[in-house]
């Protein structure tokens, strides 16, 4: 035998055995190291693959696998040492990264088990959220809707277009077949069809609102599903058609009324609307939750875009009333005006053509009674005259009552003595009541002062209409005057608890109280007298002369002068009083009024003493100027003579108290030179008061003077006690109260 | 001559001057003016009215007489003369003035050429009698009496 390095194998050698081992270890070997290729491969083009240690490993394992099955392939026939001892190597390695690999699989096939987990834990989520978001881009579909059709309904504040652009835009949005819309009847006992999306024109039908199918839908806010075939959902008489699913709702009419200020409306309304909806029949679709929901919150707008057109309309509808009736106002108030204009105007007329008239014939009846007449003449002038004081009476009356009435009399205040007022009264009435054979008698309480501040005239008037009423009542007997300061509890007349009058230290309270043993009044008759034009006593006409306007006017007198009349009688036949009592000034206290017309007898004629009162005299003929200026230096004046306007608007200064213009020159401009002089001045103490001094006695004159601020006009030719009248009176009111 | 009679002699006068327009109230009223302090002052006015009388006289007849009148200057003379003759009392004066203006307004040459020769007679008669009127007055202050005061006539 040979001895060679050679091995053995193992086994015998059968061909057949050997040949498919053979085979086998060579298509493993082959797979073996295509595997770790293929991992290569794909591993190379994955981006993601935490383990390429693993795979490192598995690779290695996997070729040593494979070698060691290549090697294997010698070991079939004779092989040598070298190839043995290479096998055996060869297994050695494979043994070892395999035990290797086999420890590392235990950590990480746990590891790809729970990825594998999780993919399907993402999966599950992922379909989650796809279906999630899927209902929510329905429920955003659905909102945008809403809105769309919110803001289409409230674009607008007309009932129609709301109504109508809700059924369409529900409509189009749900894939309506047919929408209609059933209002309640102004009784409220039906629903009449008013709206609907398909039919053009729907005819009035009506069912009433108290079907149970319609009570079911007004109970509750929501939409609830009906069943086709109920009267609110027919709405083709002929048809054989039945729609698909039907769904209505209820929309509340709110009304202005429901708004409480402070409590929100409750929906106790019982008026509601019926809203019908219905999905088209042949395509078997059903009413889906959100679509419901949508048909709710459009029903809640169209409620509320309602009620707001509702009260637009009455808002519109009562400014629409109120300029009616401004206008209505307006017009009445620019008749009245006219009215009153007219009637002013007339008065004015009347008032000026009636008193001339009046006023010549009184005069010349005065006139012709002066001269010789025969008896009869006498009497029929006197007739004439009296006659005609009376109408003259009359008009003034009547114009005097309606300046009354307009409040546009106003009293003329001054001092004046109670007791020669009373006097007078008497004196003017004692012939009348002599000729009756009545006594008259009067009595002045001695706490009234002797002077008072009040409307003299008028208090006359009123005097003299109480007692003649009272002489004139009076068929015998007589008539008793009695005055006195009122206290204050006697005031306080318990028929006119209104009148509080209160005597304060300025002014006092005066109580006239005329008695007359006449014929007496009814005390129902008493409010009549005081009525304009009415007689209380028709029949007594015949001894009565007098428009009957007496008395109103003596109680608005008496009103004016913050006081009361009234007249009391116990019956016909028992005489009556009248008794007013009238507000009056005490004089010597602050109250003495500014702009009194100063009685000329009452003041002592004291020479007002005007020493060293500078002044200055315009008048450009010499002659002229040389007289005026010795007048006024004879009254004591400093004056300062100039014969031109700029010589004078020059020597002007503060010191001068008066300036005297002559406004006849020709050729100087009298007026500009009062206006220059008083641009002269700013400050109103400093300037000088003006005067003209003219020959012209025209209304013109006086109004230019007056126009440039002159304070008053003298008339040429002046003499010294007109001067000095003239220049007192500038100099204490700051203007001529008379000028002649 | 004695005071008394001169007094009296003064008041025939100046009451027959009244009587017969020459003068009116407000010459009184300029005697009324004259006083210790303006002992010459019915004197002093009466001379310048005559010299500014005289002026104004001038001064129409030389304007009537151009060959084209400037009535607008007559009138304002005239106004003048109007003015001073009221201020003294001259009435017939301002009385033939008022006249003379109605023409001169109207442009009545002839009328005014009249009015003027008729203003110069009055201003000519109340001149003296005005003379005659003050040299009884000085007669009287001279005598050491008092001028009697008019009163009112017309």
């Amino acid at each position: 035998m040979e001895l060679c390095n050679c091995i053995e194998p193992p086994w015998p050698a059968d061909e057949l055995l050997m040949k498919y081992q053979y085979i086998s270890d060579f298509f493993i070997a082959l797979a073996y190291f295509s595997i770790p290729l293929e991992l290569i491969y794909f591993v190379k083009k994955s981006a993601v693959f935490p383990y390429r240690w693993v795979l490192v490993q598995f690779g290695a394992f996997i070729v040593l696998c494979g070698a060691t099955h290549l090697i294997n392939l010698w070991t079939f026939t004779l092989h040598t040492r070298t190839v043995a001892v290479v096998m055996t190597s060869a297994k050695i390695l494979t043994a070892a990264v395999s035990c290797a690999t086999a420890l590392m699989l235990v950590h990480i096939i746990p590891d790809l088990l729970s990825v594998k987990t999780r993919e399907i834990f993402l999966k599950n989520k992922a379909a989650e959220l796809d279906r999630e978001m899927g209902l929510i881009r329905t429920q955003e579909e659905t909102g945008r809707h809403v809105r769309m059709l919110t803001h289409e309904i409230r674009s607008t504040l007309d009932r129609h277009t709301i109504l109508k652009t809700t059924l369409v835009e529900l409509g189009s949005t749900l894939g309506l077949e047919e929408c209609a819309l059933w209002m309640p009847t102004r009784t409220g006992l039906e629903l009449q069809l008013s709206y609907t999306l398909r039919h053009q024109n729907p005819v009035g039908f009506t069912v009433p609102t108290q079907l149970p199918v319609i009570n079911q839908v007004f109970n509750t806010n929501r939409a609830v599903k009906i069943s086709p075939s109920s009267p609110v959902a027919r709405l083709r008489p002929t048809g054989k058609y039945m729609p698909g699913e039907v769904v209505a709702v209820r929309v509340p009419l709110l009304h202005l009324s429901d708004f409480h200020i402070h409590d929100w409306p409750e929906l106790s309304t019982k008026r509601y609307a019926l809203m019908v909806l219905m999905l088209p029949s042949d395509s078997a679709r059903q009413w889906h939750v959100h679509e419901l929901e949508l048909v709710e919150v459009v029903a809640d707008q169209v409620a509320v875009a309602l009620s707001h057109a509702a009260i637009l309309e009455e808002s519109m509808k009562a400014r629409d009333l109120l300029m009616e009736q401004n206008v209505a106002l307006d017009h009445a108030r620019r008749e009245a005006e006219t009215a009153v204009r007219a009637r002013n105007d007339f008065l004015a007329v009347m008032n000026h053509e009636m008193r001339t008239p009046m006023h010549a014939i009184i005069a010349l009846s005065s006139l012709l009674l002066e001269t010789d007449l025969s008896p009869e003449q006498r009497l029929m002038v006197e007739t004439i005259l009296k006659s005609s004081n009376l109408l003259a009476t009359l008009i003034n009356d009547v114009l005097d009552l309606s300046r009354l009435e307009d409040g546009s009399l106003q009293l003329e205040i001054g001092t004046f003595s109670l007791h020669a007022l009373f006097r007078e009264a008497l004196n003017l009435i004692r012939p009348i009541a002599s000729v009756k054979k009545l006594y008259i008698t009067m009595s002045l309480s001695p706490d009234l002062p002797q002077y008072a501040i009040g409307d003299e005239k008028r208090l006359m008037q009123i005097i003299l209409n109480v007692v003649g009423n009272a002489v004139k009542f009076s068929k015998e007997g007589g008539v008793s005057v009695s005055a006195f300061v009122a206290k204050p509890d006697s005031l306080r007349d318990p028929r006119t608890p209104d009148f509080f009058p209160i005597p304060s230290d300025n002014h006092f309270y005066m109580r006239v109280e005329v008695k007359d043993t006449g014929s007496g009044i009814n005390p129902q008759d008493i409010p009549k007298l005081f009525m304009k034009f009415v007689h209380s006593q028709p029949h007594a006409t015949k001894n009565s002369d007098g428009s009957g306007l007496g008395l109103a006017i003596c109680k608005r007198f008496v009103n004016l002068m913050e006081g009361q009349l009234s007249i009391e009688s116990e019956g016909l036949g028992k005489g009556s009083t009248a008794i007013f009592i009238v507000k009056l000034g005490i004089p010597g206290r602050s109250n003495e009024p500014k702009l009194s017309f100063v009685h000329k007898g009452t003041k002592n004629q004291v020479k007002p003493n005007f020493s060293g009162l500078k002044v200055v005299l315009l008048d450009d003929n010499s002659v002229g100027r040389m007289v005026t200026k010795g007048l006024l230096v004879h009254i004591g004046c400093d004056v300062l003579a100039v014969s031109s306007g700029d010589e004078c608007i020059r020597v002007v200064t503060h010191e001068h108290k008066v300036v005297f213009l002559d406004v006849s020159m020709p050729g100087v401009d009298s007026f500009e030179v009062a206006v220059k002089i008083q641009e002269k001045f700013s400050k109103r103490v400093d300037r000088p008061l003006i005067v003209a001094l003219t020959g012209n006695n025209d209304r013109m004159t006086k109004e230019n003077c007056r126009r440039v601020g002159m304070k008053g006009v003298i008339l040429k030719p002046v003499s010294l006690d007109k001067m000095r009248t003239a220049l007192s009176d500038i100099l204490e009111h700051g203007y001529l109260v008379e000028s002649q | 001559m004695e005071v008394n009679q001169m007094q009296r002699s003064f008041l025939e006068y100046a009451t027959v001057l009244f009587r017969e327009g020459f003068l009116d109230g407000q010459f009184s009223q300029l005697q009324m003016l004259q006083d210790e302090s303006n002992p010459d002052f019915v004197v002093e006015v009466v001379s310048l009215f005559f010299e500014d009388s005289q002026k104004l006289l001038n001064d129409l007849t030389t304007t009537l007489d151009q060959q084209n009148v400037d009535f607008k200057k007559i009138d304002a003379h005239i106004h003048q003369l109007k003015g001073s003759s009221s201020s003294i009392g001259a009435q017939r004066v301002k009385n033939a003035c008022i006249a003379f203006r109605n023409f001169c307004d109207q442009q009545n040459l002839e009328g005014c050429m009249r009015c003027l020769q008729h203003v110069k007679q009055e201003y000519l008669l109340v001149k003296s009698k005005l003379e005659a009127l003050l040299r009884l007055e000085q007669q009287i202050v001279a005598a050491g009496g008092a001028i009697p005061v008019l009163s009112e006539f017309s």
